[in-house]
C-alpha cells in the first residue's frame, strides 16, 4: 500500500473558498486528491458526466487571458452538470468602472454559486471571498497564488510518485513574478517535500532569509547545474519576455545559457524525475522543446489532471453552501 | 440506551444464503448475473454472494463496486460526505441481469442514487436490489426484491450492519440515538 491509497481518516470539509494552499492541512490535500481520483475515474468512463452540481452555477469571472485554466474549469464544471457562465472583464461593466465588490453582488443576484476568479491583482479574490456569499475559488492572482494550478501539479506528482515525503523539487525561473511557484512552494512543503529555488538573484522573491515568516522554509541556489543534481521533480516556469524590458534580465540568450532545462541538464537529475511547466512553455527558452517532449516532461498530464482536480475542487465546496 | 444485537454472525450467514439461492432460483440464466456492491458495505455481502453461488451453482458470478456520491440527490442539504470512494464495474453491464447490494434499505434516496450512477456504465436488462435490512421510512417508491430482515424502526433508531471486512465482526446492532448525537 502506498501513502497516497492508505485509509483516510478525514471526515468532512469545513472549507467554503479556495483562495490559497498556504493554509492547507495535509489532510485536506489528500482530501482532494483523493476525490480528484474518483473524477479521475468519471472521465475514463463513456459518459464522462455526474450531476453533482446539476442546478448549480459556475461563473468564470476572467479579468486576465487564460486559456487552459478557463477552459479547465469550464470543462470541470459542465462534468459535474453545472450551468456555466463565462464573463471577461473586458466585455462586462468592469471597463465601465464598475468595482469588483458590485460585480459580484451582480453575479449573485444572477444566481451565481460558484464563482471562479481570475484577477492581474493579488488579494482580489481575498476581497471577493469577504463580500460574497458564493463561494470563491481563485483562478489565479496576480503575483500571488494559483491555488488549483498547485493542487494539480501536486496531484500529478503524487500520481508519478505515490508520496511526498522525502522527495527534493527545483523550481526553476521567475519566481518572484510567478503565483504558480508561490502556491507550489507552499504546498510542496506544507506536504513534506524540501524545496530548491533556483533563478537569478532579480528573479528570486524577497523575504527568503525570514524563513518561517512570510515563506517557507526553501533552499536556494543561483547556479541551475548544482540545482538540479538529484532532484526527483524539476519544475520550470513560464519566462516573461518583458522582464527584459524592466531590467531584471541582462539578455534572454544569457538566461537560455544559464537557466534552460535541457535534456543534458536533466540528465544530472534524479534518474526518474518529473520535468513539470504550468504552461504555455516559451520553446527553446526556459525549456528545451527536446525536453519539453521527453519521457520525463508531465507536461500533459498537467493539463489532463487539472480537470479532475478543478472537479474535485467544485465539487467538495458546492457540499458547504447550505451552511453558510 | 446501549446498543442491542438484532443479528449476529450465524444469522448474517444463514440470512446470506438464503439470499444467494433466491437470486439463482429467480435468474436461471446464471451467466448473465452481475452483482454490484454499493459503497462501502454492500460491497463485501456483494463478495460475499457471488461466493455463495459459486458454491451452490459453480458459476462464478463478476462483482462490482459503486459508488454513487456523486448522484446523490442531498448535496446541498447539510448530509455531505466528502470522501467519494471508487468505482469499479468490470464488465459490460449492457444485458444483464445486475443484484445491486446494499447493507440497509432505509429512505431509498441512496438506491436511487445508485440506479443512476449504474445506468451511465450500460443499459442492463433488469436491475434488482438486494439487502440485508430493510428498516422502511421510504421517501422514494422503491422495494427490494430480495431482503434479509424487515426491521420496522422508529426515525430516532439507528441500524447499523457491522461487517468482518470492514468493522471486525458480523452482525446487526439496533440503539437509540439521542437528540443533539
Amino acid at each position: 500500500m502506498t501513502e497516497a491509497t492508505a485509509p483516510l481518516e478525514t471526515k468532512s470539509w469545513h472549507r467554503r473558498h479556495i483562495l490559497d494552499v498556504d493554509d492547507m492541512s495535509p489532510e485536506e490535500f489528500e482530501t482532494i486528491f483523493r476525490t480528484a481520483d474518483a473524477m479521475k475515474d468519471v472521465l475514463a468512463r463513456p459518459i464522462r458526466k455526474v450531476p453533482a452540481l446539476r442546478g448549480q452555477m459556475v461563473v468564470n469571472m476572467f479579468y486576465e487571458n487564460s486559456t487552459r485554466t478557463r477552459a479547465s474549469f469550464e470543462i470541470a464544471a459542465k462534468n459535474l452538470s453545472a450551468d456555466v457562465l463565462n464573463m471577461t472583464a473586458s466585455a462586462s461593466s468592469v471597463t465601465k468602472g464598475e468595482s469588483l465588490t458590485d460585480t459580484i453582488r451582480t453575479l449573485e443576484a444572477l444566481g451565481a454559486n460558484i464563482i471562479v476568479m481570475r484577477h492581474q491583482l493579488s488579494g482580489a479574490p481575498y476581497l471577493a471571498a469577504r463580500h460574497s456569499h458564493a463561494a470563491i475559488v481563485n483562478g489565479g492572482d496576480g503575483w500571488h497564488a494559483h491555488p488549483t494550478q498547485a493542487l494539480l501539479d501536486l496531484y500529478t506528482i503524487r500520481e508519478r510518485k505515490g508520496t511526498f515525503k522525502g522527495l527534493r523539487a527545483v523550481i526553476v525561473g521567475d519566481i518572484r513574478h510567478s503565483r504558480v511557484a508561490h502556491s507550489n512552494i507552499w504546498g510542496m512543503t506544507r506536504l513534506g517535500m524540501q524545496v530548491t529555488l533556483c533563478a537569478p538573484p532579480t528573479l528570486l522573491p524577497y523575504g527568503l532569509e525570514k524563513a518561517g515568516g512570510m515563506m517557507p522554509e526553501v533552499a536556494v541556489e543561483t547556479d541551475l547545474d548544482r540545482a538540479i543534481q538529484g532532484a526527483d521533480v524539476v519544475m520550470t516556469l513560464r519566462l516573461q519576455r518583458e522582464r527584459q524590458q524592466s531590467g531584471l534580465l541582462p539578455s534572454v540568450g544569457e538566461y537560455i545559457r544559464r537557466y534552460q532545462v535541457n535534456e543534458t541538464r536533466l540528465k544530472k537529475a534524479a534518474t526518474d524525475a518529473l520535468l513539470m511547466h504550468p504552461g504555455p512553455v516559451n520553446e527553446d527558452i526556459e525549456l528545451a522543446a527536446s525536453a519539453a517532449g521527453g519521457t520525463a516532461s508531465t507536461i500533459d498530464r498537467q493539463v489532463e489532471n487539472g480537470v479532475a482536480v478543478r472537479m474535485a475542487v467544485l465539487y467538495l465546496i458546492s457540499g458547504r453552501q447550505s451552511e453558510l | 440506551m446501549p446498543a442491542k444485537t438484532v443479528m449476529n454472525q450465524e444469522d448474517i450467514r444463514r440470512t446470506l444464503s438464503r439470499i444467494a439461492h433466491e437470486i439463482t432460483e429467480r435468474n436461471k440464466n446464471t451467466s448473465a448475473l452481475v452483482l454490484v456492491g454499493m459503497q462501502t458495505r454492500g460491497v463485501p455481502l456483494a463478495n460475499r454472494l457471488a461466493g455463495l453461488i459459486q458454491e451452490f451453482e459453480s458459476v462464478e458470478v463478476p462483482v462490482g463496486a459503486l459508488d454513487f456520491s456523486l448522484y446523490r440527490d442531498d448535496l446541498n442539504r447539510g448530509n455531505f460526505n466528502p470522501q467519494v470512494k471508487s468505482t469499479d464495474i468490470p464488465v459490460n453491464i449492457d444485458g444483464k441481469f445486475v443484484i445491486l447490494v446494499d447493507d440497509v434499505l432505509y429512505t431509498g434516496r441512496s438506491t436511487r442514487a445508485a440506479m443512476d450512477a449504474l445506468i451511465d456504465f450500460g443499459r442492463p436488462k433488469s436491475i434488482q436490489l438486494a439487502v440485508i435490512i430493510d428498516r422502511g421510512h421510504r421517501e422514494l417508491p422503491i422495494r427490494a426484491d430480495y431482503v434479509g430482515k424487515n426491521i420496522p424502526s422508529a426515525a430516532n433508531e439507528d441500524i447499523r450492519v457491522k461487517l468482518m471486512e470492514i468493522d471486525g465482526r458480523d452482525e446487526v446492532v439496533i440503539a437509540v440515538v439521542e437528540d443533539g448525537s
